[in-house]
């Protein structure tokens, strides 16, 4: 007969391995779940033979307490290790399900979708330079009076100028001396400042300007920039500094080639014409290599003329002005090929040739990205 | 201007090789625009003998020649009409460029014969445009020498732009002085034995202006030569004027027109039989007409110069001459005009006209008022060298007009304009040498302007003439002084709010677009434009005759182009002027997009991840709110109202208003009827923000509001009400962020709805209230005090009832 000690022994010992087994056997956390409620549950059967030591004298306690908190510990353990075995197993399960295509596009959002147009990057990048030499940006309205776009600029009535410049007119109002126009350049932005501010000037005033010609180099509207300085020193010498920095720093070159031709505007005088040396390698144009010429703009010392016509002296204030076409060149430094897809506003032109809009031309990160 | 080099070395004694002659006439303001060299393009063409010619077996107008070329005879098949035996031909060999045709020759079968070469007009050699027949050269011409070298063709041709002050350079003559003047040679002498005639022109020759007029036509010189042998000029003139693209007509034509090239001094040639009575210059009648020598018929009125005699109009005065006195080979007695005419009047005559004749280029540019009887003498001598005659004694009627005043020409001028230093003895030098005569010394001269320089008035000019003979590119390049300091803001707060909506609205995915300022009439008045002080007079076509009343048109009809060629989700904006009237203020600066197909913020068309669904009217007022946002207007502190133009969907759009006077912009979907008419489909919506209209911020501090931030819970409470069908959800929102402004910081829509469970003409709107407590955790009681305000409030502004 064995003693009531060995039996509880035995049981013990029963038990151990059976929970193990459940343990071992549980094929999923559920189960596993199952089993460890069934053995330390507060109903399970460990739990109970805790619960049973109260009863016992404080001898059998002793021993017996040991016996089942080691069982209880060994299942506690094996229960911990079959729950990492299964955790692990059913997240690589859930992983292997999660399997998607990482090949499918994605969208890449507005910010790489829209494009500012070349026109308007390159006004940037002009007004930018400029303003490293403290030239103001000046605007005006594209339909002017004839005092402003001829008159004042020393084209009077009749001049054979005005022929040159092929104008758009409106129809003559009841009331009114002359046509009103649409502006034939930049340059009567130069009148309405020298009108309203005093020297020191220096401005610049890109816009949309306006002839009456159209073909395959030419379009009704195209785009200038007038630039005019006003003081009492400026001469020659600081406009083709300025005009030689300023083409370095546009075309992003450490060089240019600059020609200056005498010419004739009626606004100034003495006038010139500059152009730009190039070079043409394939379809490619450097600027600042090679021995082609290419006109880029017009300049001259204001006309002492269209100094009166504002009230100012001319023995006393003296400057320089000069006009550029930024659709040519816009396309002289990035390419374009031809002029009259610029105002098409065909996306994909736009897209191709146009700017993102986090591109900002500034001085400090260079022009051109 | 075109002229050759030999007739430049006329009026030039230079050797200086022909680059750098270009080179000169470039750079001091006479930009060379074409060289060409016949002796280059024709260097292969040699001299042949038609040595038989025989009709073409197969053809009836084509001819079989044998041509002895020198070297062999060869077969040539050819079609001109004077192509027979004996004459002395320009023979192009197998491999020859010929430049009229653009065709380099090979060994052909014309009609099933072999042709080896080709016989040529002078329009295939750009001789001229005549293709009548083939050159048939002087009988004496030996085959197989050059034919460059038996015509003596080595002259290049010259081709300068001349810019409207320069009328002087209209002729060779004043060319070789302004290359003389730059260094290049000396300019020769001019002849000055003026033949003299010893008997009374017999045309009397008279003004008549009255005083007001007088200045059109101030002087009018003739001479009359009879017993002229009119005959074709002598070879060098024919060649010299081919050379510049003219055609050579007959000897006192001819010679007319060689001195309109040779000094800029435009002159013509009366046959003087067919004159009756004394020669006018006066103005013209209402109904008098003549045909001009161009062939065609043109009236004059009582604005134009005319030359008449007692029966008719002969000719449009310093214009063109007419074909019933013109000289012909019968010719016997000539009388040469010489006069001046104003040229402004010249200008005008020309424009009304049409007629683009070089008399016409020269009296309105300004013709050297004394060279009158140079024209007359220089034309004597000619006509006398080459048709020999008698000639009368000159007869000038009027006066030839004053020498203008010299300029006092402060010489620190030029330091102060250009920067370069001169010498006096230099400055003197250049503009002596250009025909200015200068008097006196030291700081201030007397400078006498030469009569051929009508655009020299004052300091500036001189300053010109002597920067330009210097060159521009030897001026000391000088540094613009920087203005002290960092470089200070250039721009406008308009302009930088400009450059702020362009990145805005790229960066919001559309794309910038520049379209034409002017559009067609229809379109501006279906855009409330179309008034009559926005239309060109002069448009270059119908679809550009309007000036833009808003920047939508274009947008719109591009959207409509690109939709065409199969990109139908479009997302377009453009920034610009456009235009309520014709005056400065009416000319507004616009930011307006338009959005087409499903061109949404977040990607266009169809997607694995959901497909965009097409644009509403929210995408057009999510971009016009984003613009005002973005330039610092709160978008809580505008109205949105229904006062929209009627080319959006009256129902589907709105204007923005800053009060009730001040509208900031439009959004919304456009009408369906004009989506219809611009050809467009589907869904287009648009909105345009008027940046000028915004007010400029007036706040100057660089510094920031505090930042109002709680470390209290915020809480979020939902509330549905039901409402009338057409309250407005603004009301709603407004409504409630009134009801407890210090707690409640922001209400959002989060729900619409409408159907099962809501009666009908009701509508449930369902709004989330954020209450963000700023000094301690608000307790339920004080939510629900907060919420019943809410409540309250809502109901009383909208009339609506919490949703139980």
């Amino acid at each position: 007969m064995s003693t009531v000690a060995e039996t509880q022994d035995t049981d013990l010992e029963a038990l151990e391995s059976e929970l193990l087994d459940a343990v071992k056997s549980a094929s999923d956390l559920t189960t596993l779940e199952e089993v460890r409620v069934s053995a330390l549950g507060k109903k399970g059967k460990i739990s109970q033979l805790m619960k049973g030591l109260g009863k016992m004298d404080p001898e059998q306690r002793k021993t017996f307490g040991q016996a089942v908190n080691v069982v209880k510990q060994r299942v506690t353990e094996e229960l911990n290790t079959r729950k990492d075995t299964l955790g692990n197993q059913a997240l690589a399960a859930r992983l292997a399900e999660e399997q998607e295509d990482i090949t499918l596009p994605v969208r890449s959002g507005p910010l790489l979708e829209g494009r500012i147009h070349p026109i308007s990057q390159v006004m940037e990048e002009i007004s930018e330079i400029f303003a490293d030499l403290g030239f103001s940006v000046a605007e005006g309205p594209d339909i002017e009076n004839d005092f402003h776009n001829f008159t004042a600029l020393n084209i009077p009535p009749e001049h054979p100028a005005r022929q040159e410049h092929d104008t758009f007119y409106f129809n003559q109002k009841e009331g009114e001396e002359s046509r009103y126009v649409l502006r034939t350049h930049t340059s009567p932005v130069q009148i309405r400042t020298m009108l309203s501010e005093e020297p020191p000037i220096r401005i610049i005033a890109p816009g949309r300007v306006y002839r009456s010609d159209s073909d395959q180099t030419h379009t009704p509207m195209f785009h200038q920039v007038e630039g005019l300085v006003i003081d009492k020193e400026t001469h020659i010498g600081h406009l083709r500094w300025v005009l030689e920095e300023f083409c370095k720093a546009f075309f992003e070159v450490d060089n240019v080639k600059m020609r200056f031709r005498a010419s004739h505007f009626p606004f100034t005088e003495p006038s010139m014409e500059a152009d730009i040396g190039y070079a043409k390698v394939g379809d490619e144009i450097k600027i600042g290599e090679g021995d082609k010429w290419l006109e880029i703009l017009g300049c001259g010392m204001v006309h002492p003329n269209v100094l009166r016509n504002v009230n100012l002296d001319p023995d006393v204030y003296q400057g320089f002005a000069f006009g550029v076409g930024i659709d040519r060149i816009a396309m002289l430094k990035y390419g374009m090929p031809d002029l009259r897809p610029f105002f098409g506003a065909d996306i994909r032109w736009l897209k191709h040739y146009g700017f993102l809009p986090f591109d900002v031309p500034t001085i400090a990160g260079g022009l051109s990205s | 201007m075109k002229f050759t080099l030999s007739w430049l070395k006329e009026h030039l004694d230079t050797d200086a090789p022909l680059d750098k002659i270009l080179d000169t006439l470039t750079v001091i303001g006479l930009e060379v625009e074409e060289v060409k060299n016949p002796a280059e393009t024709l260097k292969d063409f040699i001299i042949a003998e038609v040595v038989s010619a025989e009709k073409h077996p197969d053809a009836d107008k084509l001819k079989l020649c044998q041509v002895n070329t020198g070297k062999e005879t060869l077969q040539v098949v050819c079609g001109a009409p004077n192509a027979r035996e004996g004459i002395k031909v320009v023979f192009a060999p197998i491999g020859t460029y010929v430049p009229g045709i653009d065709f380099t020759l090979t060994k052909a079968k014309i009609r099933g014969v072999e042709s080896n070469g080709m016989m040529c007009s002078e329009r295939e050699l750009e001789l001229s445009d005549e293709h009548e027949g083939i050159i048939e050269l002087d009988t004496k011409a030996k085959p197989g020498t050059s034919f460059v070298e038996d015509q003596d063709l080595n002259d290049p041709m010259i081709e300068i732009a001349i810019t409207p002050n320069r009328p002087d350079c209209l002729g060779v003559r004043g060319i070789a002085r302004d290359l003389a003047a730059a260094g290049l040679g000396k300019l020769k002498d001019d002849f000055t034995e003026a033949p003299k005639g010893d008997y009374p022109n017999p045309v009397k020759i008279a003004l008549k202006f009255d005083k007001d007029n007088k200045h059109i036509c101030p002087v009018f010189a003739g001479r009359y030569i009879k017993d002229v042998k009119n005959c074709e000029s002598p070879d060098w003139m024919q060649q010299r004027l081919r050379a510049i693209g003219l055609r050579p007509i007959n000897a006192l034509v001819d010679v007319t027109n060689y001195i309109s090239y040779d000094r800029g001094r435009p002159l013509h040639v009366y046959d003087a039989d067919t004159l009756s009575g004394t020669l006018h210059a006066r103005l013209g009648k209402q109904g008098e007409n003549f045909e001009a020598l161009d062939n065609e018929d043109y009236d004059v009125d009582e604005t134009m110069c005319v030359i008449a005699d007692e029966d008719s109009v002969l000719g449009l005065g310093g214009v063109i001459g007419g074909v019933s006195s013109s000289c012909t080979m019968e010719t016997t007695n000539v009388l040469i005009e010489s006069a001046w005419f104003d040229p402004i009047s010249i200008a005008m005559a020309g424009r009304k006209t049409g007629i683009n004749s070089d008399a016409r280029f020269r009296f309105e540019r300004g013709v050297d008022p004394q060279s009158v009887e140079l024209g007359v003498d220089l034309a004597t001598q000619f006509i006398l060298e080459i048709c020999g005659g008698e000639p009368s004694k000159k007869t000038i009627a009027g006066e030839v007009p004053a020498d203008r005043d010299p300029i006092v020409f402060k010489t620190s001028e030029i330091k102060r304009l250009t920067g370069v230093s001169m010498k006096d003895k230099d400055i003197k030098k250049t503009l002596e040498k250009l025909g200015f005569k200068v008097d006196g010394k030291g700081e201030k001269v007397k400078v006498s302007i030469p009569s051929w320089r009508p655009d020299a008035s004052q300091s500036a000019d001189l300053v010109e003439e002597i920067i330009r003979i210097y060159g521009v590119d030897n001026v000391p390049i000088t540094p613009l002084p920087k203005i002290d300091g960092i470089a200070k803001p250039t721009l406008t707060p308009l302009q930088k709010r400009a450059r702020h909506t362009r990145r805005l609205l790229a960066g919001r995915g559309l794309t910038e677009a520049i379209t034409w300022s002017f559009i067609p009439r229809e379109l501006a008045s279906m855009f409330g434009g179309g008034q009559d002080e926005l239309e060109l007079s002069n448009p270059i076509s119908e679809e550009m005759s309007s000036m833009r009343p808003t920047l939508l048109p274009g947008l719109l009809t591009a959207a409509q182009r690109n939709a065409n060629r199969g990109f139908s989700d479009t997302a377009l904006f453009e920034m610009g002027q456009a235009y309520r009237g014709d005056q400065p203020e009416d000319q507004y600066l616009g930011a307006a997009g338009v959005r087409t197909g499903s061109a949404k913020l977040g990607g266009a068309g169809r997607h694995w991840d959901g497909s965009a669904p097409t644009v509403d009217l929210f995408d057009a007022k999510a971009d016009a709110l984003a613009i005002l946002e973005a330039l610092g207007q709160d978008p809580n502190k505008v109205q949105i109202t229904r006062k929209v133009p009627d080319w959006f969907h009256p129902g589907r759009a709105g204007a923005i208003q800053l009060g009730p006077k001040i509208q900031l912009g439009v959004f919304g979907e456009l009408h369906p009827s004009i989506v219809k008419e611009l050809g467009l489909s589907g869904s287009v919506v648009a909105f345009e923000i008027y940046l000028d209209s915004l007010p400029t911020p007036k706040k100057k501090t660089t510094s920031k509001s505090a930042l109002e931030s709680t470390d209290f819970q915020t809480v979020k409470r939902d509330f549905a009400f039901i409402l009338d069908s057409d309250t407005a959800a603004g009301d709603v929102v407004r409504a409630a962020l009134g009801a407890e402004k210090k707690l409640i910081t922001d209400v959002s829509v989060f729900d619409i709805y409408q159907g099962k469970g809501v009666e009908d003409g009701k509508k449930s709107l369902a709004i989330e209230v954020t209450l963000s407590p700023k000094d301690k955790t608000l307790t339920e009681k004080e939510i629900e005090a907060v919420a019943g305000k809410v409540i309250a409030q809502v109901k009383k502004a909208t009339g609506g009832e919490i949703r139980s």
